[in-house]
């Protein structure tokens, strides 16, 4: 070990942090309404439209399967159109919004589409508007699932940004590649991937607590439930 | 208050067409508890929900406080919906939200300004008897109090129209008859219209003024309940009365 790691590391970490916490915003804000709207257009749902629903599914699924290293290459223009350079942590989270937007919105989606009809239904009754049921019925009754699925994101997203980090974009990926792999620093190495472990685990640890605490106040007792 | 007529509605299944309502027409008056009664399959769910449009008819009228519902526009069908209660089999309360504001809810929807929802919501809470577990969530109330919270909800924004569809379907029979008494309190303190509709004799014994008997998407019979009980005309009817226990017309019950 030597005396450089620490502050390494620290700038390292801050630009992980940067890259994730900019991308997952981003990443929810393209992906919520997504998810929404594949939730809305489904067959007997409030805004029921066939090929809307398998348009947007399909976006999705191609998205998906793009490997993240070719999205990152093919969104490089973008990148330097909305940032004005291809390196960096800034630029990298032009294509990690991109990349995990689809994946945010199907988990969105899945989330959504739990809620129970009945609910749906009694809105409904009660004249809500379609939007109105979607913040007022879908987005609070889903809100333990959606907290995990967000848990899910940033642990995904965390993991894109150290692959970005192996083509310039900065962060604790690019520490391992740029120390740990091409100079041999097996301390930077080692460091950097335990910082990522802990890291995953404390926001996977956040996240199922959080989730737990809206669950058990909206039942906190099941004795009584048919 | 309500006045259906020629009213149709065919499901398409993948075992072919269903014919759940058959050229129905039926008459509620102002005040009454009208029940509808029918055995399971009868099209008693269709029809009910026919009343606020959850279920579309394909072809009919149905007109409500004086208003057509069929082929209203959405906007409209919602503000129609305002003024319509329903409450449910399973209650459909929602999980995240504490009693009060599960009863504030359809408040809210209809732009009610927040200080008055506040004693609104306490005085319909003090008249279903729940005004102790405001702060509660559903997860904590039995099945007859989440209905009671139901009730409430139902009728906070001062609906013309209470549709209770199998209500009481969930509940024991103690809960059931103090969920039904409650319903008779608040049609006769609220003067709301009930419509209900159940496949047990003795909701309709306890409460309603009025039944009609649905079978196969047809209304057989109609009347009020102590002429329907006493000189029942359907076969159905007649196979309602000879399973369920003789007792005393519209007595109180339990
Ligand atoms: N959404 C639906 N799709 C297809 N068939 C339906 C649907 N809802 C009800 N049905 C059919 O319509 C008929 C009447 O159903 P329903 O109104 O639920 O009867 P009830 O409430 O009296 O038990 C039944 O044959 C039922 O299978
Ligand atoms: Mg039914």
């Amino acid at each position: 070990m030597q005396e450089d790691l620490l502050p390494m590391l620290a700038s390292g970490f801050a630009e992980t942090l940067y890259m994730v916490v900019l991308s997952t915003l981003a990443a929810v804000v393209l992906g919520l309404p997504l998810g929404v709207l594949v939730v809305l257009t489904a067959p007997g749902h409030l805004e029921d439209s066939p090929r809307l629903h398998r348009a947007l599914g399909t976006i999705i699924n191609i998205a998906r399967s793009f490997p993240f290293i070719i999205l990152i290459v093919l969104l490089l223009p973008l990148s330097r159109f909305l940032v004005g350079t291809t390196l960096g942590a800034t630029a990298a989270v032009v294509p990690l919004s991109i990349a995990a937007a689809p994946f945010v919105g199907r988990l969105i989606e899945n989330s959504l589409k739990e809620v129970e009809w009945g609910k749906v239904e009694a809105a409904l009754a009660m004249g809500a508007s379609t939007l109105q049921i979607v913040v007022k019925v879908l987005i609070p009754e889903a809100l333990p699932s959606l907290v995990l699925g967000l848990t899910l994101a940033i642990i995904t997203i965390t993991g894109f940004t150290a692959t970005a980090g192996a083509i310039g974009a900065g962060g604790l990926g690019s520490l391992a590649i740029r120390y740990g792999y091409m100079r041999y620093r097996e301390d930077v190495m080692l460091a950097t991937v335990v910082l990522l472990v802990i890291f995953v685990q404390a926001v996977q640890w956040g996240g199922d607590r959080l989730a737990r605490r809206i669950d058990t106040k909206h039942h906190r007792s099941s004795k009584d439930r048919i | 208050m309500i006045t259906i007529s020629g009213l149709n509605k065919r499901y398409r299944t993948a075992h072919g067409p269903v014919d759940a309502l058959c050229n129905i027409e039926l008459t509620v008056d102002s005040g009454d508890i009208f029940g509808i009664i029918g055995l399971s399959g009868a099209g008693k769910s269709t029809l009910i929900r026919c009343l606020n449009r959850l279920e579309e008819p394909d072809s009919g009228s149905i007109v409500v406080a004086g208003r057509e519902l069929v082929g209203l526009d959405r906007g409209a069908l919602r503000e129609a919906r305002k003024k319509i209660g329903m409450i449910f089999q399973h209650f459909n309360l929602l999980d995240s939200r504490t009693v009060f504001d599960n009863v504030a809810f359809p408040l809210e929807l209809a732009g009610c300004p927040k200080r008055e929802i506040g004693p609104r919501v306490d005085e319909i809470l003090e008249l279903v008897g729940l005004h102790g577990r405001k702060q509660s969530y559903p997860s904590q109330l039995s099945g007859g109090q989440k209905q009671r919270v139901g009730i409430a909800r139902a009728l906070a924004n001062h609906p013309d129209l209470l549709l209770c569809d199998e209500a009481t379907s969930a509940l024991d029979p103690q809960t059931t008859a103090s969920i039904l008494d409650l319903l008779a309190d608040v049609n006769r303190k609220l003067g709301v219209t009930i419509v209900l509709i159940t496949h047990e004799m003795q909701v309709i014994r306890q409460i309603c003024n009025k039944v009609a008997v649905l079978d196969q998407g047809r209304i057989v019979e109609s009347g009020s309940v102590e002429q329907v009980f006493n000189a029942p005309r359907s076969s159905t009817m007649q196979l309602f009365l000879t399973h369920s226990a003789p007792q005393q017309v519209n007595g109180s019950g339990i």
